[in-house]
């Protein structure tokens, strides 16, 4: 099948993927598929399951919590290249925020059902996937702790 | 008192007595941030070099370390972003047009713009740290066949903190310059990318074997962009901070500035990662 | 100092001394030093011998200075007190200039210089050498420290005290328990930075000043006193005098404190030292060599007259290292961390030399007795530590 065979090579040129075997590569590209989402529409809802992840390969995503009476508050903006979604790898599958197309967004996304059973076959694949994604949640954690900080705040205490 | 030898030691001046300057404009940047146009009052142009900093006096209030942010190729008009933080600085937001300040400088080492002919250049601002790197950046701009690609990554607080909006969006324009702006909040209507700069970092668009990078905000945001942009591939020896310390004298005589064993008034303010990252990181030196 | 004066010595009475004073004075000097006062030896102006604190010994340990009595009745028989030189070549406050409002604009003027040079009587060799630390800091005196590019400054008014000043040193004759000079690469004796070397010479019924030349200007003066010439004898006494002195150290500083300390900013000791620290400030303010300072603008009551001063100023106050949105240094331990490390070994870094001349004023005057010594031991004895 011509489609699997594209995945499959996108799969592997993206970095994301660097290091796995051609054999495993081709196990995931079974459960990948070419996604387009239009400017402004929503790509998942916070507590929806979460049965994908995505690669992003065009476009802007937000992060957003919905927070009224504030209405949709971003958090964090991926872009191209940045893998969107790790909730699908923690019990009980539901996504803790809500991820919605700034612009025109084409991504892969990644069976999350089909994938953790071939995880749960094949924990060397399992272990290879959570090195890759271990790191992705490291850095969301680092941002985010420094986006707490509120670094560029105006002075509180004025000078003597 | 003829068996009385003369001091030794040659030099003019007091390094602490300050030059008249006059204000010839006032702009507000920011709700606490503005900009001050100054022309010394005997009319001589003043020579600095991008990344360095003045002590600059508000008459019977104070003195407070300021960068220089103007274009260090037009000399004959001394600009300085000021946030308005404490009694020096709340005064000199007050100043108008013809009131009248003291300036000594210039005073530091500056960003080194030479060290990076050759190479891509990588500017990273965080808040009002673009002040300090814009006499850079018009000098890369300047001198813009000397250079690879040119990029700049911007956070700030929210949309209404950027500083520098319209310069920003005029480089953004150009074809030769990158410009990438996140804000860590959002207010209002903002179609930009939300997180922070090291975010922005970590997508890349510079060559990781040979690029300088100039990095100046807050500290917690310079560790960990400096962090970021060595994860990227840079060298430490390619990466170059601007250092904040209380100063009364900026000559190395005061003491308040000492950072481990350097006074970043003489020392810095501009320093290379390798050699500021080790200070950097002991709790409250 | 000038070779062709090399060993000019000669030897004078208690009256020679007065003598000395005259000629200073007659030279043009004001004359400063040591006097008995308010139950400490400070530097005052001194108008002849007489004001000198004769007889006047101390005993210094650890928050405690007293007044003893000497029974040699020695001019210079106390040690070091709770002032130094300083005092008068970077005074506590400072006028940097004075400005007037006109208009939209302001004027400045330079204040006047001082009127007189000043001659500084009993002169230690800890502190000609805490003058050549500051001679360097200040911009007197070159040195060999960190690299600065194009950025190194001489403070005016100190580079003219200093350059103006004349220096009549005397050698100790003994150590208070808290001089550790030796250890510090000094000792005793006064080698260099003096215009005339004084040693008192007291014993075998004899009481009496060995005076040796240092400078041209000393020779001037010198060669007005009327000396009788030394004899070895004379030279073999001065020095034993001070080797005694020597013999008196018996708690030195650890040899390699600047690379311990730089590698130790973090140890639990900073902590323990920090639980006895009041932060007072008073080991700074006694040090001759610590140089920081602060500015202030004084107004009248117009708001169109201002006097901008400098005043000494100390790392342990909070605001010593505020920056918008805090002080860098919040904590006490912090502080004193900043006010030890540079003072023996980031000096080293910016100075090219140990900013210590073991004086001992800092154990002597700090309230709660905390020495410097047995803190850097204590670093020493279990180093490498890292806080958790």
């Amino acid at each position: 099948m011509p489609h699997i065979e594209g995945l499959d090579r996108l799969l592997a040129e993206h970095p994301f993927f660097q290091g796995f075997d051609a054999a495993a590569l081709a196990l995931m590209a079974g459960c990948a598929r070419n996604e387009k989402f239009d400017a402004g529409q929503n790509i998942f809802k916070q507590g929806d399951p979460a049965d994908r992840f995505f690669i992003i390969r065009h476009g802007q995503v937000s992060i957003e919590i919905c927070a009224p009476p504030k209405g949709r508050l971003p958090l964090q903006t991926l872009g191209e290249g940045e893998v969107l979604g790790w909730s699908w790898l923690v019990a009980p599958y539901a996504w803790s925020f809500d991820a919605r197309a700034l612009t025109l967004v084409r991504a892969v996304s990644l069976d999350a059902v089909c994938l953790r059973k071939k995880c749960e076959e094949n924990h060397d694949v399992g272990y290879r996937l959570l090195q890759r994604f271990i790191p992705v949640m490291a850095d969301r954690l680092t941002a985010a702790r420094l986006q707490l900080q509120d670094l560029y705040a105006p002075a509180k205490a004025k000078a003597l | 008192m003829d068996t009385i030898l003369p001091a030794s030691g040659g030099f003019t001046a007091d390094p602490m007595t300050p030059r008249p300057f006059l204000v010839t404009k006032r702009r507000k940047e920011l709700s606490d941030t503005f900009t001050l146009e100054l022309s010394a009052a005997d009319g001589k142009p003043f020579a600095f070099k991008p990344g360095q900093f003045n002590m600059v006096y508000a008459f019977g209030v104070g003195e407070a370390p300021i960068s220089i942010s103007g274009d260090p190729d037009q000399p004959e008009t001394l600009v300085h972003t000021i946030r308005a933080v404490g009694k020096a600085t709340d005064a000199l937001g007050m100043l108008a047009e013809g009131d009248m300040v003291g300036v000594r400088g210039p005073y530091g080492n500056p960003w080194p713009v030479e060290e990076a002919y050759g190479d891509d250049v990588v500017f990273v601002a965080g808040g009002v740290g673009l002040a300090p790197l814009r006499p850079a950046i018009y000098r890369v701009l300047t001198e813009r066949e000397r250079f690879g690609r040119v990029v700049i990554y911007y956070g700030a607080r929210t949309p209404e903190d950027m500083l520098f909006r319209k310069e920003l969006q005029a480089w953004r324009a150009r074809f030769d310059v990158s410009v990438h702006v996140t804000v860590d909040r959002v207010t209002g209507k903002w179609g930009g990318k939300v997180g922070v700069v090291t975010q922005l970092i970590k997508s890349g668009g510079f060559d990781r074997h040979a690029s300088t990078a100039f990095v100046c905000g807050p500290e917690v945001m310079m560790r960990y962009s400096a962090e970021a942009l060595v994860e990227r591939g840079l060298a430490k020896t390619d990466v170059w901070l601007s250092m904040e310390r209380n100063m009364k004298c900026a000559v190395g005589i005061c003491g308040h500035c000492q950072l481990g064993g350097s006074f970043v008034c003489k020392d810095g303010p501009v320093y290379r990662y390798d050699v500021i990252e080790k200070p950097m990181a002991v709790w409250e030196l | 100092m000038g070779n062709s004066n090399d060993g000019v010595r000669g030897v004078m009475g208690r009256d020679g001394l007065d003598g000395l004073i005259v000629l200073l004075r007659e030279a043009g000097y004001e004359t400063i030093g040591p006097r008995a006062r308010d139950g400490a030896v400070t530097y005052e102006a001194v108008e002849s011998a007489a004001d000198l604190p004769w007889g006047v010994a101390e005993e210094q340990a650890g928050g405690r200075y007293r007044l003893t009595e000497d029974a040699s009745n020695a001019a210079f028989a106390h040690t070091v007190g709770p002032q130094s030189w300083k005092k008068y070549l970077y005074p506590p406050r400072q006028t940097l200039w004075t400005g007037e409002r006109t208009g939209k604009g302001f004027t400045i003027e330079s204040p006047a210089p001082e009127p007189k040079p000043y001659a500084f009587i009993g002169a230690r060799a800890c502190e000609l050498a805490a003058v050549a630390i500051q001679d360097k800091v200040f911009g007197y005196a070159p040195h060999h420290g960190r690299a600065v590019g194009q950025q190194q400054f001489a403070d005016s008014g100190y580079v003219r005290r200093r350059g103006a000043a004349f220096f009549v040193a005397v050698d100790c004759r003994r150590s208070a328990d808290t001089c550790f000079c030796c250890s510090m690469g000094g000792g005793p004796a006064a080698e260099s930075g003096f215009d005339l070397r004084l040693s008192e010479l007291i014993g075998d019924g004899r009481h009496e000043f060995l005076i040796e030349v240092g400078s041209e200007r000393g020779r001037a003066i010198f060669d007005r006193l009327g000396a009788r010439p030394a004899t070895t004898a004379d030279v073999a006494a001065a020095k034993a005098q001070t080797q005694a002195a020597a013999a008196m150290q018996t708690k030195g500083m650890p040899q390699g404190a600047a690379a311990l300390l730089a590698d130790n900013l973090e140890h639990p000791q900073w902590a323990k030292v920090a639980e006895r620290c009041l932060n007072c400030a008073n080991c700074t303010m006694v040090c001759p060599t610590c140089f920081c300072s602060t500015v202030e603008d004084v107004t009248d009551l117009t708001g169109d007259k201002v006097e901008r001063a400098r005043r000494w100023d100390s790392c342990f106050t909070m605001d010593f290292s505020y920056i918008h949105g805090g002080g860098i240094r919040q904590s006490g331990q912090s502080r004193y961390r900043q006010w030890m490390t540079h003072k023996l070994s980031h000096w080293e870094e910016q100075f090219g030399t140990s900013g210590c001349t073991g004086c001992g004023r800092c154990v002597t005057w700090c309230p709660v007795g905390i020495d410097i010594r047995e803190e850097t031991a204590a670093i020493a004895a279990a180093p490498k530590n890292k806080q958790a």
